[in-house]
């Protein structure tokens, strides 16, 4: 019986990989078909040819994928939950009045506040202080390491740490008994126990995104330019002035980048809560909300209204990090 | 965020050519209060993963009753957790995780290959085959990245799935019939990473040397050879960047795989089963460690040994719509 199994799950796992190699064959047989019949077009016809072969594929998905779905989801929001008559703003109207979105949306402002903040600020911690260890790269790795991970892995390994048990039981979870340890007779049910909870789930965000601010706050201290350090020494500044007024205002677009960077990942990030909580006990965010009301209740409209929210919030977010790396790069 | 400061934003890069200015911070700052609060920090960071990996170690029984802590005073070792996570039924679940293993490795190899390849073709013409409106084009890509996906979720779906796209109850456009494989999953994750990826390799691909491609004309190579036998060796290391950063954001990914790929083990990759069972046997501890760290394993070594690039990746573009 066991061996029967372990042969349906050989050949199972065999015609899914063949199944595979075929999709990328055909998918570079299809380009090398569309490279060949662009080669054949002849004179005038060639440049224009070519350029549809290259950028076509591209520009199709784009569109298809990214450009009419988002103009239809606009549409969306302003039709009832199964798209068959025009409602106007009801659903906005229903995204801000009703109660349980209120919660949503303040604890969507709580992620996006308590997360951005303190992963910038801990991760400029980390840049400034690492630099000056040995072996600093090990330690740079460990705080970075949590950005491969899945947001769902990384919500296993925090449910584990806030799991909790009766205080006369022993303990598994890391938190509780550290809390016992301490003293504290009956710890919280960690999870349960709102509006902890809510703060306990904002840790795994900034758990996953020291490291990336580390890393690039990091990058950016590495390339003040050392003549000026060379000067604000000469004329005597300690330590703790050069960092806050030299440092901090040469790195303050990095900052500002990595803070709303940070903030657009948090603000669509649905994994965490969708692994910790599911959405209950006082934890619901928007993003969530947003996948709950399309794909578990199929309210399209509703979902859709709260899809269009979220962009316009994200919208000043990343209009702004565009602009920076524009004036960075001179992209005109 | 800058392209000049790259080559300095891996962790390896030694401070080797510090001057003396620097060190003179460098030696102000390190008190031992700094070095002991990088090691307090960096412990607390280490700790939960460690407390996964050990319990996924321990034997059930032990994971039950004990907190993993108690393991390094009464050390027991078994891999049978893995055995059965991966390979028995079970636990509310038919055939274990192995299934979803090979969907995660399914999904994520086309979903990084389809990718890297249409917008290394996109990022080429749009460098290199000017034409009138080219920068435009470029810019508008460009900033579609401020399009969530979750905006596009619905309307893919209906696009993939039997209902189509439909206007006022009349259907606009068939559905496509594909839901219950791999392809609108692929699909979909080459889709949205087209502005990531069009922007990052085009960065590079601008710079390469023209007098490469006009020899290469004078030669009588067309775009497709100069693609394939100039640019694409050339843009290696972008082409590696990118590509370890679509390769982690797609194995971890959850939202695109739960919408268009379902919950079943003949779709579904490892996140998705992980995310189910962990609402319905968290009392497992044993099992759902181990199964996490099977999630995790290939980003790790693919995270420790191709670092460099990942970092390479983050700092060219950090905004991922």
């Amino acid at each position: 019986m066991t061996h029967l199994y372990a042969d349906s799950l050989l050949t199972d796992s065999l015609t899914k990989f063949a199944d595979v190699v075929a999709a990328v064959l055909i998918f570079f047989a299809v380009l090398l078909i569309i490279f060949f019949a662009a080669g054949r077009a002849a004179g005038r016809l060639a440049r224009p040819a070519t350029i549809v072969a290259f950028l076509g594929p591209a520009i199709l998905l784009l569109l298809v994928g990214l450009v009419l779905p988002a103009l239809r989801t606009i549409v969306l929001s302003v039709e009832n939950d199964d798209s068959t008559s025009f409602i106007g703003a009801k659903n906005f109207q229903w995204a801000f009045t009703s109660d349980t979105i209120h919660q949503v949306l303040a604890n969507t402002l709580l992620w996006i506040i308590v997360a951005p903040v303190l992963a910038t600020l801990l991760g400029l911690a980390m840049a400034v202080l690492v630099d000056r260890l040995r072996n600093q790269s090990v330690y740079k790795s460990l705080i970075f390491m949590p950005m491969a991970i899945s947001f769902v892995g990384a919500s296993i390994i925090w449910k584990f740490v806030y799991d909790a048990r009766d205080p006369s039981l022993p303990q598994i979870g890391l938190l509780t008994q550290i809390a016992l340890w301490l003293g504290v007779k009956h710890p919280p049910n960690w999870i349960l126990d709102f509006p902890l909870n809510n703060f306990l789930l904002v840790v795994i965000m900034i758990w996953v995104q020291t490291g990336f601010a580390m890393v690039v706050l990091s990058a950016a201290i590495k390339a003040i330019p050392t003549d000026i350090l060379e000067a604000v020494r000469i004329d005597g500044a300690q330590a703790g002035q050069t960092f806050f007024y030299v440092t901090v205002p040469m790195i303050r677009n990095t900052l500002i980048v990595v803070l709303t960077t940070v903030m657009i990942t948090t603000l669509k990030v649905f994994d965490i809560v969708r692994t910790m909580t599911g959405g209950n006990f006082g934890t619901q965010v928007l993003a969530n909300e947003m996948y709950s009301q399309s794909f578990v209740q199929f309210n399209n409209g509703r979902g859709a209204a709260l899809a269009v929210i979220l962009f316009v919030a994200v919208l000043p977010l990343v209009g702004y990090n565009i602009v920076q790396l524009r004036r960075d790069r001179g992209i005109r | 965020m800058r392209a000049e400061v790259t080559t300095e934003a891996t962790p390896e890069a030694a401070p080797a050519r510090a001057v003396p200015a620097v060190k003179a911070i460098r030696r102000a700052f390190s008190s031992p209060i700094a070095s002991l609060l990088v090691i307090l920090l960096t412990v607390v960071w280490t700790i939960p993963t460690v407390g996964l990996l050990v319990t996924s170690l321990r034997p059930a029984a032990d994971v039950a009753t004990t907190g993993w802590w108690t393991f390094f005073a009464h050390p027991s070792l078994t891999l049978d957790n893995y055995q059965t996570v991966l390979f028995h039924s079970g636990f509310g679940s038919s055939g274990g995780l192995f299934p979803f293993l090979i969907n995660s490795i399914a999904i994520t190899v086309p979903g990084t290959i389809f990718p890297v390849t249409i917008a290394a073709m996109a990022a080429y013409a749009l460098a290199w085959v000017k034409f009138r409106g080219s920068d435009t084009i470029f810019f508008i890509i460009f900033a579609l990245q401020v399009v969530p996906l979750q905006m596009a979720l619905i309307p893919l779906l209906q696009l993939f799935s039997g209902t189509g796209v439909q206007f006022n109850g009349t259907t606009v456009i068939p559905g496509l019939n594909i839901g219950g494989t791999y392809a609108p999953v692929w699909i979909a994750h080459t889709m949205f990473a087209m502005p990531l990826a069009i922007f990052l390799l085009h960065n590079f691909i601008a710079q390469l040397p023209g007098e490469l491609m006009e020899a290469a004309t004078v030669d009588g190579a067309g775009h497709f050879r100069i693609l394939q036998s100039i640019v694409l060796p050339l843009s290696a290391p972008a082409l590696a960047s990118f590509a370890i950063f679509q390769f982690l954001w797609v194995w971890n990914d959850l939202l695109v795989a739960l919408t268009f790929a379902g919950g079943t083990p003949q779709v579904a990759p490892l996140t998705v089963r992980l995310a189910q069972l962990s609402g319905s046997f968290g009392s497992h501890w044993e099992a759902l460690t181990a199964g996490a760290f099977v999630s995790m394993l290939l980003p790790l070594i693919v995270f420790f040994s191709l670092q460099r690039y990942f970092v390479r990746g983050l700092l060219a573009g950090s905004v991922k719509g």
